[in-house]
């Protein structure tokens, strides 16, 4: 067996994962990869010998199946990267976290610029002169008497998170865009081993603000999978509720954002407001407009009475009539789809090869979606249409955008009107000793994942996070190549990546 | 054009009235925390115990509660026997200095207004730069807030500027990653003084939940001085627009 393969929370003992001979793995990867698989985490994990281990998550969206499979390195392995792009920035990440060269990268660069986890290294391969400084990197240049080079950030011109660019333009054309990132690295997985502690679940509410039920939900599947905890149904559903409200506030508020972008300011300032109201119902059931304190392992910490619900639902119908009056303005307006149409196109294989995720994936026409492929929770149950388009611009990402609002709500407004009865919340339970398991779930920028690894005393003794902008910027500097320098922030709010839901 | 008219009207005038009336906010929102002293039996440490960021001490029979630290859970409320922990709704919560979010017997004291030269100088028109140094984005997402047309922070004059150059003071987010020292002590140089700066967030003023990662600094009170801090995690956006107005003397 080359593989284990399971589903999505389920767990299984760690001796059951595979450790094949390094060929082995990168056969089994690679084959997999281009049978249709996409590489969900590629991680390395400290063994107790001088190696690391490293361990493969595929998943196999039209089967609904996930598989894992291991290796063992100490120095060095032939890199995965020159014969699939998707494991470009994982490899990067492994060697970055364990200071082991990956044989043949092509582009090995730190992604975070931090010190290597394992005891006795110093510098990751491939940083710049050994410096672990961030923004300290060899960049790419293109060279030639009317090229120029264009850096922005980290610190921005608006209030958005810190991040450093570096454009290499002819004239206004952009040749290549390079992106530079680890301004938010605060050690987050490293912080989490040993646990699960009293900061765990804070933890996971912000390694991505605006993301705080995805990543919650995400965290609480894998430990209540690793306890065999059964959530009550009740609180399935208003997990699912919290999520799709964190979604149609995200979606919206980049919609109008997108407005902005492009100037048009009545859908730019409708949807700021909008974008509110949604976050105010998600307050309107837990207290917090982000949903702090919401999700928690076992179920749900707040209830939603009849009346609370009869609000929730009156709230939504009345924003989803301002949000399509706003959106509809802004989709029909010919000057709006001159500059959405054919800008930042990106192709459905340049997709595939990439391992790109979420709406991004969705707007070149892929069929992914880990509610749909991987239900977990409500999902189960209650499945949510998937919203594609084709064109894979600007303008598809608006509007996958705009389908995915109107499921949601629909989503919402179905699963208010038939909550079922019963608890929020059981009792924790400790996890279960040296066991592995995957928990995906669709967050608004795709599919997040998060694997937990326990040792003997049923600790954590690793868990590793991929947040969906883990996958997502290389697409975006991807989709960048041959547009105009004007477009980056139209293009970079088409994508609207996390900086720290990458830094972690 | 027309179909633009139309939704402009049906969208109708969304601005809140501020700071009067009071706002209304959810029946469950978490605002400046309640001691209640009598209740809190020693030697019972089950609200300290159970704070993630240590926030909650006691000294000499007196109950605190750093809010400076808080993340405004409800650790402390659920494990406090007594139920001598208990949240209001008051979002008011800025303060002028780092003391002066430790809540205890003593009355809380909210931030008092600049003196008469700095009220002078931005009073009546504040621009800020703001720097986003290893935190989650929440903050920044709902400091963005203030700009829609709900809070509309232009109209107190308040405004945030693409360069530091252009900016009267800094609006810090984050604990202050390592990643981030040298990008923010830049960006403080290059805005001329007379500056202000602003620290949002349980992460900025103490680490939050980062706190004592050595990827991070706890704050960024070691490396500019700080002139009013805006506790929460994040802050709701109303309590970050009356600290400001406290701040110019406009509340």
């Amino acid at each position: 067996m080359t593989a284990r393969s399971l589903r999505n929370g389920q767990p299984v003992p760690l001796d059951d994962v595979p450790v094949l001979g390094v060929e082995e793995f990168r056969r089994g990867v690679l084959a997999a990869v281009a049978g249709g698989a996409r590489i969900a985490a590629l991680f390395g994990h400290p063994l107790d010998g001088a190696g690391v281990g490293l361990i493969a998550v595929l998943a196999r969206g039209n089967e609904g199946t996930l598989s894992v499979s291991s290796t063992v390195v100490v120095d060095a392995y032939p890199a995965l990267t020159p014969e699939c792009a998707q494991a470009h920035w994982f490899e990067r990440e492994v060697a970055e976290q364990w200071s082991i060269r990956p044989l043949g990268h092509p582009w090995l660069k730190p992604i975070r610029f931090h010190p290597p986890y394992r005891a006795g290294r110093d510098g990751a391969p491939g940083a710049a002169g050994g410096s672990c400084r961030a923004g300290v990197a060899d960049f790419f240049r293109v060279e030639g008497g009317e090229v120029h080079e264009v850096g922005v950030g980290p610190v921005h011109a608006g209030v958005i998170e810190p991040g450093h660019f570096r454009l290499q333009c002819h004239g206004e054309q952009v040749l290549h865009l390079e992106i530079a990132l680890g301004y938010q690295h605060r050690g987050v997985e490293r912080a989490l081993l040993g646990g699960p502690g009293k900061r765990t679940i804070h933890y996971m509410e912000t390694l991505a603000g605006d993301t705080s039920v995805g990543h919650a939900t995400a965290y609480c599947q894998a430990v209540e999978a690793l306890a065999g905890a059964a959530v009550p149904a009740r609180a399935d559903v208003l997990r699912g509720v919290a999520l799709e409200l964190e979604r149609l506030a995200n979606h919206t508020g980049d919609l109008g954002a997108l407005a902005g972008d492009v100037g048009y300011l009545p859908t730019a300032s409708y949807c700021g407001r909008l974008r509110g109201d949604f976050l105010n119902m998600t307050a309107l059931v837990c207290g917090s407009r982000f949903g702090r304190g919401l999700i928690r392992p076992g179920g749900v910490a707040f209830d939603v009475e009849a009346e609370r619900t009869g609000e929730l639902v009156e709230r939504l119908e009345r924003a989803l009539i301002d949000v399509a009056g706003a959106v509809r303005l802004l989709l029909d307006e010919p000057s709006v789809q001159a500059r959405f149409e054919e800008t930042g196109p990106l192709s459905a294989e340049a997709c595939v090869a990439l391992g790109l995720v979420g709406p991004v994936a969705r707007a070149c026409g892929l069929q992914c979606d880990a509610r749909h492929d991987f239900p977990s929770g409500i999902f189960r149950f209650s499945q949510v249409p998937l919203s594609t388009w084709h064109s894979g611009d600007v303008f598809a990402r608006a509007y996958v955008r705009w389908l995915e609002i109107q499921r949601s709500a629909a989503f919402v407004r179905e699963q208010l009107a038939t909550l079922p009865e019963g608890p929020t919340r059981v009792e924790r339970k400790p996890l279960g000793a040296e066991a592995l398991v995957v928990s995906l779930v669709e967050g608004w920028r795709g599919e997040i994942c998060h694997v937990a690894m326990t040792d003997a005393r049923g600790r954590l003794s690793r868990y590793k996070i991929v947040d969906p902008s883990f996958h997502n910027w290389m697409g975006l500097a991807i989709a960048l190549r041959g547009q105009q320098i004007s477009d980056f922030p139209l293009c970079n709010k088409s994508f609207n990546l996390s900086y720290c839901g990458h830094d972690l | 054009m027309l179909k633009a008219l139309a939704a402009r009207l049906r969208q109708g005038r969304r601005t809140i009235a501020f700071p009067d009336p009071a706002p209304s906010l959810s029946d469950r929102f978490r605002g400046r925390p309640l001691l209640d002293q009598a209740k809190c039996a020693e030697p019972c440490s089950a609200c300290a115990d159970a704070c993630p960021t240590d926030a909650i001490t006691r000294d000499g029979g007196e109950l605190r509660l750093d809010l400076g630290r808080c993340l405004f859970c409800r650790e402390c409320v659920d494990a406090c026997p007594e139920g001598a922990l208990s949240y209001t709704h008051d979002h008011r919560l800025a303060t002028r200095g780092r003391a002066d979010l430790v809540l205890g017997s003593g009355a809380f004291r909210l931030a008092t207004a600049f003196g008469e030269e700095s009220r002078r100088l931005f009073g009546r028109s504040l621009k800020l730069r703001q720097v986003s140094a290893g935190g989650c984005n929440g903050c920044e997402a709902d400091v963005n807030v203030l700009n829609t047309v709900v809070f509309d922070l232009g109209r107190f004059g308040i405004e945030f500027v693409a360069s530091p150059r252009h900016a009267d003071g800094l609006l810090i987010t984050g604990a202050l990653s390592e990643n981030m020292m040298l990008a923010l002590e830049k960006t403080y140089a290059a805005v001329p003084p007379p500056k202000i700066v602003v620290a949002v967030g349980a992460c900025a003023i103490s680490g939050g939940p980062f706190l004592d990662h050595p990827e991070v600094h706890n704050g960024a009170q070691d490396l500019v001085p700080i002139d009013l801090y805006v506790p929460g995690c994040p802050p709701h956006p109303l309590t970050i627009l009356d600290g400001l107005l406290r701040l110019l003397g406009r509340m």
